[in-house]
């Protein structure tokens, strides 16, 4: 072949790679790369978000009065603030963490998937350590919310937050949200926005956060 | 100095990830262990091309990858072809050039792959690899030689040709 012809067929090659392989550059991110985050990182932000989460939680009692109605924002950057606040309300309870309990809980699937109108499964969280107290019904931006909650031997509490999606929803990767003392990762996809609320460190979280993503994959 | 530093490249290391190892998971383990090392090792990346770096760690665990499957880097003979993974996809078209692609040597597959879809110029491609300038060129020419006739050879067999 002349230098000419090669030039051709190189170039031919390159067109071919680039239309098979380019359409990867637009795939969604596995929700995994982001969350495989150095601990160094955590550790560094960790100091920043005590500091934000004293703030805001000591300004949050003023604000609260506040009379103001936000601005409309999107669903999909409220969803960890509803979840966030659903988690400091009811998972200090104590009497009456959730409305269906455990032992119940094919009553509970049964009841929460028929308020909302779609098939729910409750993720296994036992080899976190966290077992299934029960769940609840809470009201939603426009429509009833389903929140789980588990419970660590220690006595620390999860929530899981399921909602249906909202028109403008998108379908993200896992994103993170510190509301107070609250760490939120939270995703939304075809089906659902989950969060999933703790107070617990952010590394743990988001391990957990991918076990229960893992588990509710259809 | 920062994981976000690193994010806006994660499309083009699953691209090249994928061309190079065939399979979809196979080549996003290996963007994972990627991101892992290149983010215990951010420290040592002195301001210059994150791009060749993130390329380059890719290579490295690369290179472990198939030292751990036993699988050569480099062969001598030329018509050996190696497939490290059964390409999950369906396309007919789709499926001979990514076992065309897996007919080259692991060396010669990813400096075809960096010029082909990073563009890449080769001393980009030496840094990234490691290699002197004057080997990514030989192996670039007989990588893509041994592209253009395995395509060809694919093309006879399903009765296809390949445009010259």
């Amino acid at each position: 072949m002349t230098e000419e012809e090669d030039r051709m067929e190189y170039a031919e090659q390159n067109r071919l790679l680039r239309r098979q392989f380019d359409t990867i550059l637009t795939e969604p991110i596995p929700a995994r790369m982001y969350l495989k985050r150095p601990a160094w990182l955590d550790y560094a932000r960790a100091a920043s978000f005590i500091a934000i989460g004293l703030a805001i939680g000591l300004a949050l009692p003023m604000l609260r009065p506040a009379p103001a109605p936000a601005p409309v924002v999107v669903n999909t950057t409220t969803l960890p603030i509803r979840a966030a606040r659903a988690h400091l309300v009811y998972s200090p309870e104590v009497r009456h963490p959730v409305e269906v309990e455990a032992k119940d809980q094919e009553h509970l699937v049964k009841w929460l998937s028929k308020r909302l109108d779609m098939q729910l499964r409750i993720p296994v969280l036992s080899s976190e350590g966290f077992e299934l107290l029960g769940g609840r019904l809470l009201p939603g931006n426009d429509g009833p919310v389903a929140q789980f909650m588990y419970q660590e031997a220690t006595g620390k509490r999860l929530t899981l937050y399921v909602t249906r999606p909202h028109k403008g929803d998108t379908v993200t990767a896992f994103r993170f949200a510190q509301e107070g003392p609250v760490s939120v990762f939270y995703w939304i996809d075809r089906d659902c926005g989950y969060a999933l609320s703790g107070d617990i460190d952010k590394p743990a979280l988001a391990r957990i956060a991918t076990s229960v993503y893992k588990q509710l994959e259809p | 100095m920062d994981y976000n530093l690193i994010v806006p490249f994660i499309p083009n290391l699953r691209r090249y990830a994928r061309a190079l190892v065939g399979d979809r998971d196979g080549a996003d383990d290996l963007v994972q262990d990627t991101l892992e090392r290149a983010v215990r090792k951010f420290h040592l990346w002195r301001p210059g091309d994150l791009r060749a770096w993130l390329f380059s760690i890719m290579h490295n665990v690369f290179v472990n990858q198939l030292k751990a499957r036993k699988i050569p880097y480099a062969v001598d003979i030329d018509d050996i072809a190696i497939a490290a993974h059964v390409p999950t996809v369906t396309s007919v078209d789709v499926l001979d050039l990514q076992r065309s692609l897996l007919a080259l040597a692991p060396e010669q597959r990813e400096v075809v792959l960096l010029v082909a879809l990073e563009d890449m110029t080769y001393s980009e491609v030496s840094t990234s690899l490691g290699i002197p300038i004057g080997t990514v060129m030989s192996r670039l020419s007989r990588g893509r030689e041994k592209l253009r006739r395995a395509m060809s050879g694919e093309a006879t067999r399903s009765g296809l040709r390949v445009v010259q």
